[in-house]
């Protein structure tokens, strides 16, 4: 290993001296402080930093806006945090081609509001999108209420640029929607958590703005209640953009349903659903039921939990059910945003022993039942709790992956699955 | 090939599942790309999954290349067999395993046809959204392998939105499970990377999919235009107002004449017709219909047909899925090009093809998915005339490096396979291709699976598990050690 004095010479060499500083008790990861954090201004510098951090055999973070530092299980080492903040261009917003070309710093709320210019959006609502940046969102793979009718980020990348631990700038896609040249490594990226590269740019496809939008809730006496409604409005005609049950222990549950479009197509899809639901009563609401997730997120204290819940959608009560037995022998209160497309978001409240225990039972069942929970954020006294669970048989490939591109193990060591 | 390793694979799949006769190789020496052909040295017709391990468990041990193969109606020769190799055809693993209309899931193995999975779920009033045009006849494990489109991806996506999860046999024979029918399973998205990756990463023996339930209504507009620049000028007015429809699809002149002849869907004789689908809620379909037909007048549209029937619309589609095959009714040869650029470089892109046609005096038909810029031109030539194979082959690279001129892509649903490698090089740099080539190292470490297509000059793995013996590719001098 090289010495500190000369790596952080060579840092500054590579992006400036001013973009070089020591680490702030701030920029710890899971209390793990680094020495330096490096703000390159080029994808260039950005690439040749992480060179320099994998040939002197340190450890390297990478950060976007911080929103998620602390999802994924604590790293085993963090010496370098690589910040994509002055990587914030947006390249090209070609409207007329529904695509946008931006550097991975660029926060979400700013890319949204250049391309709502041109009435369009990258149909993604993501975390603390004030904050939370391109390279941040794709790489923990966000994912919110409009995955149900526009895919989740993976669908939406079209293309990436990714730089690699042995000083590589590698692109893979391209900046049009249909193309299948060559293997799909903006999806490998995604939800990679950092480990085989730091996204420097992406290509998006883009949607239009819709014309209007409708938001309508209902609620239920019970979760097996709900279900029926869910598989119900899944299995008709109704061309709704999303769909998400609001439940929490002890409580009923209640759902919000978005419509976008003309106001004549609102207008009829209302009527159908109200013609679905029967007797169950519908009311129009504000948009603000879409900041559901978020408020469950932010309104998180130093002793809960924030997991992310997979479960096949028709398994919703059962999950429900889970939670709600569970919860109460076990004195866990718990809180959970839960979308139709199978993904739920949960707040977990209870003594730190018995969240550990509660998480590690919630995870068996959900496995069970073919899904996953995997925690985002925990207490810190839950410093030992695995993240993910079960990555299944393919993990050795995964590390073989990982090894391909990260041989020396430079990046995020052992915040991912298996320990990678 | 040796006799005791035939005689292993016999013992694997029987006498009825292992093909060695030259007459009988013959069937798989092409796929759909029939200017390319190789004579395999076996073909073996598994009919599950713990065959396909052992086969390849065989082939990993005696490092024979092997190249998975499902209907064969590829069109970039990625089911081409590779000297030396052995053809594993996975046609008779063609059970719908399963059907979960509540979760919206259906199972099935890999030689189930693209279009049986709709027959399956239809009368539910479900349909899977893929829909090549070979839909009739190609199977689910070929669309996994080429990440397959269709006239109806700019809406629904393509292959890799609706595969949720495989199992895949790896190329060391072991199987692993990619993806599940839940979202987001932990772990990177090796689903994502195994889609469209031709064949070269393994086999998939069991696909999870994602079915869609059918929209309230679906109206098809028939537009013509005086050429295809209109046509082109109406696309972008439609995307820029805020529609996303579930097709737009163009064609030229000579396209049209092919599909009349052909099929005769009573297209209108003009310079551009333009195909536009819109599906959901009547209301809404209706609102916006209205708005096409405007916008199709606003640019010169001289004919605007509305389908009444389910009867007409499918008379209108049948006219465009037939498009390439119609080609034989005015050509003796043809070569079928699937170039992507963004939609708005579409009117200089035209008229350069059209002087690149004629500079080489070949006629060039074009067929476009419109609304993604995905351009289908078809290069009409006569293989008796001595030079005009070669011509037209290079007329269509020339093609392809005019799309990437424009920002664009040499490949939009076809896939790059045998014909499209040298081409790789011109989109992507040489960090670009080494790092697809790392991450194919990991799942492929002896590079067996369909090692010659894809990428330009296949590269070995640097880490050689074991003594090191030559790769076959080595030894034909097609590759090099790096």
């Amino acid at each position: 290993m090289l010495g500190t004095k000369l790596i952080q010479e060579e840092l500054s060499a590579i992006a400036g001296g001013q973009n070089v500083r020591a680490a702030l008790p701030e920029d710890a990861v899971y209390g793990v402080l680094p020495q330096w954090v490096v703000e390159p201004e080029t994808e260039e510098q950005l690439a040749a930093a992480l060179s320099c951090a994998n040939a002197a055999g340190i450890a390297a973070v990478p950060r976007g806006g911080g929103t998620k530092m602390d999802w994924g299980n604590p790293p085993k080492r963090a010496d370098l945090i690589l910040s994509t903040a002055r990587l914030h261009r947006i390249v090209e917003h070609a409207w007329a081609d529904l695509t946008v070309t931006v550097e991975a710093g660029c926060t979400l709320q700013s890319l949204q509001s250049t391309l709502a210019e041109h009435g369009q959006r990258l149909a993604f609502d993501g975390l603390w999108p004030e904050h939370a940046t391109v390279g941040g969102v794709l790489s923990t793979n966000d994912s919110g209420v409009l995955r149900l009718r526009f895919g989740s980020l993976r669908d939406l990348i079209i293309g990436v640029t990714l730089a690699l631990p042995d000083g590589t700038l590698a692109k893979s896609g391209g900046k049009v929607v249909k193309n299948v040249a060559g293997y799909d490594l903006p999806k490998l990226a995604t939800g990679a958590l950092g480990t085989l590269g730091i996204i420097t740019r992406a290509v998006f496809r883009l949607h239009p703005l819709p014309w209007g939008a409708r938001t309508l809730s209902f609620a239920t006496d019970n979760a097996a209640e709900m279900q029926q409604l869910i598989l119900a409005i899944q299995g008709s005609q109704l061309a709704h953009t999303a769909l998400q049950f609001i439940c929490a222990a002890g409580d009923s549950p209640r759902a919000d349903i978005l419509f976008e479009g003309t106001k004549a197509g609102l207008d009829a899809q209302e009527a159908e659903l109200r013609k679905l639901l029967g007797s169950t009563s519908v009311q129009v609401e504000s948009g603000a039921a879409w900041n559901r997730r978020q408020e469950l997120a932010d309104s998180l204290t130093e002793k809960a939990a924030l997991a992310k819940l997979s479960f096949l959608p028709a398994d919703f009560a059962a999950a429900a059910g889970s939670l709600q037995a569970m919860g109460s022998s076990q004195k866990i209160h718990w809180q959970g945003v839960f979308q139709a497309t199978g993904i739920g978001t949960l707040r977990l409240d209870g003594e730190i022993a018995q969240l550990g225990k509660f998480v590690e039972q919630l995870r068996s069942e959900a496995e069970r039942r073919g899904g996953s929970l995997v925690v985002l954020r925990r207490p810190a006294g839950l410093r030992a709790l695995d993240s993910w669970g079960n990555p299944g048989d393919a993990l050795p490939l995964m590390q073989a992956v990982k090894h391909r591109l990260d041989p020396k193990n430079t990046l995020n060591p052992g915040r991912f699955v298996g320990g990678i | 090939m040796e006799a005791r390793v035939l005689q292993e694979f016999r013992a694997i799949v029987g006498t009825h599942g292992l093909i060695s006769s030259p007459e009988g190789l013959r069937t798989y020496e092409c796929d759909g790309l029939t200017n390319f052909r190789v004579l395999p040295l076996a073909v073996l017709l598994p009919s599950n999954t713990g065959q396909v391990q052992a086969i390849v468990r065989v082939c990993h041990r005696e490092k024979i290349p092997f190249v998975a193969r499902g209907s064969g109606t590829g069109l970039s020769g990625g089911a081409l067999p590779v000297e030396n190799g052995i053809v594993i055809s996975l046609t008779r693993m063609n059970r719908i395993l399963e059907v979960d209309f509540p979760n919206a899931r259906v199972v099935v193995e890999p030689g189930v046809i693209n279009l049986d999975v709709t027959g399956r779920v239809q009368p539910q009033g479900y349909f899977y959204a893929p829909d090549p045009s070979s839909q009739s006849v190609c199977s689910i494990g070929g669309n996994v392998a080429e990440n397959s489109g269709g006239a109806h991806c700019l809406k629904y996506g393509f292959t890799t939105t609706h595969v949720l999860g495989l199992e895949v046999v790896l190329p060391d024979g072991s199987l692993v499970h990619l993806g599940s029918k839940c979202l987001d399973a932990p772990g990177y998205d090796l689903l994502g990377v195994f889609v469209g990756s031709e064949g070269t990463l393994g086999i998939a023996t069991k696909v999870i999919l994602r079915i869609v339930k059918r929209p309230e209504c679906i109206r098809t507009l028939l537009a013509a235009f005086p050429g295809t620049n209109e046509a082109g000028a109406a696309v972008s007015d439609i995307i820029a107002a805020g529609m996303l429809p579930a097709a737009i699809e163009m064609m030229d002149n000579l396209a049209i004449q092919a599909a009349e002849a052909a099929v005769h869907p009573n297209y209108p004789d003009c310079g551009g017709l333009l195909l536009v689908e819109l599906d959901g809620p009547v209301a809404e379909v209706e609102s916006l219909m209205q708005q096409v037909d405007e916008l199709c007048r606003k640019n010169g549209a001289s004919e605007i047909r509305l389908a009444q029937t389910e009867n007409e619309r499918m008379l209108v589609w049948k006219g465009r899925k037939a498009a390439f095959a119609a080609m034989g009714r005015i050509s003796p040869n043809y070569i079928v090009q699937d170039g992507v650029i963004p939609r708005t470089a579409l009117p200089r892109v035209m008229s350069e093809i059209a002087r690149l046609s004629e500079e080489a005096g070949l006629r060039v038909a074009n067929v476009f998915h419109a609304g993604d810029g995905n351009l289908h031109p078809l290069v009409l030539y006569d293989r008796q005339i001595p030079g005009q194979e070669h011509a037209a082959e290079a007329l269509s690279y020339k093609i392809l490096e005019l799309c990437l001129a424009a920002g664009g892509s040499i490949t939009g649903e076809h896939g790059v396979g045998e014909e499209k490698k040298r081409m790789m090089a011109k989109m992507f740099d040489e960090p670009d291709l080494d790092t697809m080539q790392r991450v194919r190292c990991a799942f492929d470490p002896l590079l067996l699976a369909n090692p010659t297509k894809v990428f330009p000059t296949p590269r070995l793995c640097g880490e050689k598990p074991g003594e090191y013996v030559p790769h076959p590719l080595e030894v034909a001098g097609i590759a090099e050690r790096f």
